[in-house]
């Protein structure tokens, strides 16, 4: 169950995963941190624009739309389990 | 820190807390924003209670096919040209019944001017030049915009704009200016000077500019009867299809053109002026809601009539007004407005207009809907107005001016593109406060009317075409 | 983690608050002044709209392109001077509208704040309510959207949230009108009232508490615990705004200056 960390960048529509921490800085980080996504965030992947960027993600009940260039700093750990929340 | 001086406790109190959070190693601010959302979702956990989301909502269902790769962008257009039609075609006749019932009016003045004995050049400016205006203004301006507002308003309430922008941010992005310009540029459709304002929804210095400075090339309500207007006159007759279809279906040709100099622009200006590299995007998409269609159709319709009738009288009259004076007024054998034209004719001949169109746009300064009116009114030799009756009369009116195929285009060209209207212009100044950027506002979009207007009549002229 | 209820006091101390003509608003004598706080998009325009009606007005926060709307109701015979603030994540970070949405509950100390939720997305709402929980008192949560709550068949335990949050919580569908009644009521207590609220403290992680007792200690040595919570002092400290300290700084000046001029009977400007 346990796979290695990936960008979040990374992630299919669909799959979920846990936040572990945010390679970012500055006004992004807070904004991203204000938003909740914080360290044991749980997220899911809603889907791409047609050109494939930017993505949307479904955390703590709210889409939030992110380019992949952004997303690429926030790691992320794939999750299996069944939990419906974020 | 510059306020407080050295020996001030609070700085010395900072100063220790700078040496504290360094020795932490973590971001420590991080921790304090973290443990606030840990408590506040452990909180909701306990008092909310959310049914299983088994089932796809309706909401779902949408975005997945509203943003999907194949989808994505023909639904756009799809929707673009839908409410243009819905437009034109419901506002037929509402413009009918208003320009009847406006100009019998008329009939009435003239009436109670011949009985008080009025000397006809005081009927002429007030009935002819300044009221005939105002109807015309009114009956062609006001249900196409007491239409699509509405319309845009219902759009906006469902939350479908935040999902135009996602899915037209990487065009944007390439551009380097912010997905968030496209909300402005919707807000522009109905008003460029509220599309300005609008762009404070933008964090980026730089990326605001550049939305202010492009917001001109959507085409505001006040543009769009002009564009319909002469969509309809000019490019129907030869066609068998119904005619709202055809003149919707130019109204968004132009209104794509009109974007696509938007991103050239953008990308001009962030390669030259406006350098820099784009800001990171978060955008939100809030769940779709049911508007309450009633209270949103209710409420916009009232606030757009009560705007264009305040506009048609603080603007189109004296301008209609003014016009008649400059029609009316000679100096030698032409008029004033016949001198005028004559002197810019040259040069609008190689833009592939006419004196009198470019004295009509630039008369238009201060609201652009009276364009149309100030341009037929100069046309006429008596300098007034017939009578809103038939397009094919105004057809007659305009072809026996020397308009071509070609002039009808360019005019719409450069309806589109051409400088901003004086409330634009003055927002612009409120916005940036820099009396630099006002001026280039008003410079980048005349200098490509006229280049494009330019490049293409040449072309034509050049193969014969016209 | 564990919670307490502490023993909480205002984070500044309203002796020195800074005249409410500073941000642009011109207050009539006896009316109570609102403040309305809360995330984008959670329908704070149609709470505002709701209760305003027709008596308000738009105008701009001085020196800022923002928009700023006021408008008053009357309730029980009181005037309230609703004033609309900037739709914002959070009072931390950086961006002009949340300065100025801060700055107006920090230094404003307007009457009552209402802070709207959305019952939709409470995971993400709290959070700014639990900030300026820590600011003031004064508070009352208002959780809007409950009519697209029920269509998606979210239940909110309103008694346990009130008793955890500590201060009055309303449920509201401002598009329909409901819970408007009582949130100005809620407003009237607070207000008019005075009716005391016991608001929820956070108690962080124990990295970060240790940090603020040594600060703590420190703000407390040099004698500004009278106008400030030198908790709260302390864990701006740590978020290292620097701008807000200077905004602070002022407002210390001010204070001091405040506490002479007092003397004369005459008003100051930041």
């Amino acid at each position: 169950m346990d796979t290695e960390n990936v960008p979040l960048s990374l992630l299919r529509p669909g799959e979920r995963a846990h936040v572990v921490d945010l390679a970012l800085n500055g006004l992004l980080r807070r904004r991203i941190l204000d938003l909740g996504i914080v360290p044991g965030t749980a997220l899911t992947c809603i889907g791409r624009a047609p050109a494939g960027d930017p993505i949307a993600y479904l955390v703590r009940g709210t889409v939030i739309a992110l380019r992949s260039e952004d997303a690429i700093g926030i790691r992320v750990n794939p999750s299996l389990d069944k939990n419906m929340l974020g | 820190m510059t306020s407080l001086n050295s020996t001030d406790p609070l700085l010395r109190i900072y100063k220790d807390a700078e040496i504290l959070r360094a020795s932490s190693g973590k971001p420590l601010a991080d921790r304090v924003v973290t443990d606030i959302f840990t408590y506040s979702e452990k909180l909701a956990g306990q008092v909310v209670q959310r049914e299983n989301i088994g089932q796809v909502e309706w909401r779902e269902r949408i975005d997945r096919i509203v943003i999907s790769r194949v989808f994505g962008y023909p639904l756009m257009l799809i929707l673009l040209g839908l409410v243009f039609w819905i437009t034109i075609e419901g506002a037929n006749t509402p413009s009918q019944m208003i320009a009847t019932a406006l100009f019998a009016f008329q009939d009435v003045l003239t009436g109670v001017f011949n009985a008080l004995g009025a000397p006809v050049w005081l009927h002429g400016l007030l009935v002819l030049g300044m009221y005939r205006t105002l109807a015309w203004v009114i009956a062609v301006m006001l249900p196409p915009m007491a239409i699509f507002f509405p319309l845009f308003t219902l759009l906006e309430d469902l939350g479908f704009l935040p999902r135009v922008a996602f899915n037209m941010d990487n065009l944007f992005k390439r551009a380097k200016a912010c997905g968030k310009q496209c909300l402005t540029m919707c807000m522009g459709f109905g008003c460029n000077a509220a599309g300005v304002v609008s762009t404070r929804i933008i964090d980026s210095p730089r990326e605001r500019l550049i939305a202010i400075l492009t917001n001109n090339f959507v085409p505001c309500n006040g543009r769009f009867p002009t564009l319909i207007a002469i969509a309809s006159i000019f490019m129907t007759s030869a066609v068998a299809l119904s005619q709202s279809l055809v003149a919707a279906g130019f109204v968004t040709l132009l209104v794509l053109i009109g974007i696509s100099t938007t991103f050239m622009v953008s990308w001009g200006l962030s390669k030259t002026l406006l350098k820099g590299e784009p800001s990171s995007l978060i955008l939100e998409l809030p769940p779709y809601r049911r508007p309450k269609i009633g209270a949103v159709l209710y409420r916009s319709i009232i606030d757009r009539t009560i705007f264009v009738l305040r506009r048609a009288i603080v603007v189109a009259a004296p301008a209609g007004a003014a016009t008649w004076i400059l029609a009316n007024v000679h100096v030698g054998q032409l008029s004033i407005l016949g001198h005028i034209a004559g002197f810019l004719d040259p040069f609008a001949q190689v833009l592939g207009l006419d004196g009198f169109i470019l004295m009509a746009f630039i008369l238009g300064i201060p609201a652009n809907e009276i364009v149309i009116p100030v341009l037929l009114m100069s046309y006429l030799a008596t300098g007034q107005l017939t009578e809103f009756t038939s397009l094919m009369e105004l057809r007659e009116i305009l072809v026996s001016n020397g308009w071509t195929w070609l002039t009808a285009f360019n005019t719409m060209l450069f309806a589109l593109l051409h400088w901003p209207c004086a409330t634009t212009l003055m927002s612009m100044y409120h916005e940036t406060g820099s009396k630099k950027w006002t001026a280039l506002g008003f410079i980048i979009p005349t200098l490509i009317a006229v280049s494009v207007c330019f490049g293409v009549a040449q072309i034509v002229f050049l193969l014969g075409l016209a | 983690m564990e919670l307490k209820i502490g023993d909480h006091t205002e984070a500044l101390s309203n002796k020195g608050r800074v005249g409410f003509e500073n941000f642009g608003i011109n207050v009539a004598k006896d009316q109570f002044v609102i403040a309305l706080a809360g995330n984008p998009n959670v329908g704070k325009s149609t709470v505002f709209n709701s209760l305003t009606g027709l008596h308000q007005h738009t105008g701009n926060w001085p020196g800022k392109t923002v928009d700023n709307a006021q408008g008053t109701f009357t309730y029980r015979g009181k005037q309230f001077l609703l004033v609309d603030l900037p739709g914002t994540y959070s009072i931390l970070a950086h961006s002009v509208e949340e300065e100025i949405a801060r700055d107006f509950i920090c230094f404003g100390q307007p009457d009552v704040t209402v802070v709207v939720l959305d019952a939709t997305s409470l995971e993400r709402n709290l959070n700014l309510a639990l900030q300026i929980m820590e600011i003031t008192s004064r508070i009352v949560v208002c959780v809007n959207l409950m009519d697209e709550a029920r269509k998606k068949r979210i239940t909110i335990d309103f008694p346990t949230l009130e008793k955890e949050l500590g201060v009055p919580v309303v449920a509201t569908a401002a598009r329909n009108g409901e819970g408007l009644d009582k949130l100005q009521q809620a407003i009237f207590k607070i207000a008019v009232e005075k009716q005391p609220t016991e608001p929820k403290q956070i108690v962080y992680s124990d990295e970060v508490e240790k940090i603020i007792r040594i600060l703590q200690g420190k703000i407390e040595e040099v004698g500004m615990a009278e106008i400030i919570n030198p908790r709260w002092l302390a864990l701006r400290l740590l978020d290292s705004d620097p701008t807000f300290v200077e905004s602070i700084g002022r407002y210390l000046n001010l204070y001091k200056r405040n506490q002479m001029i007092h003397a004369k009977g005459e008003r100051v400007a930041l």
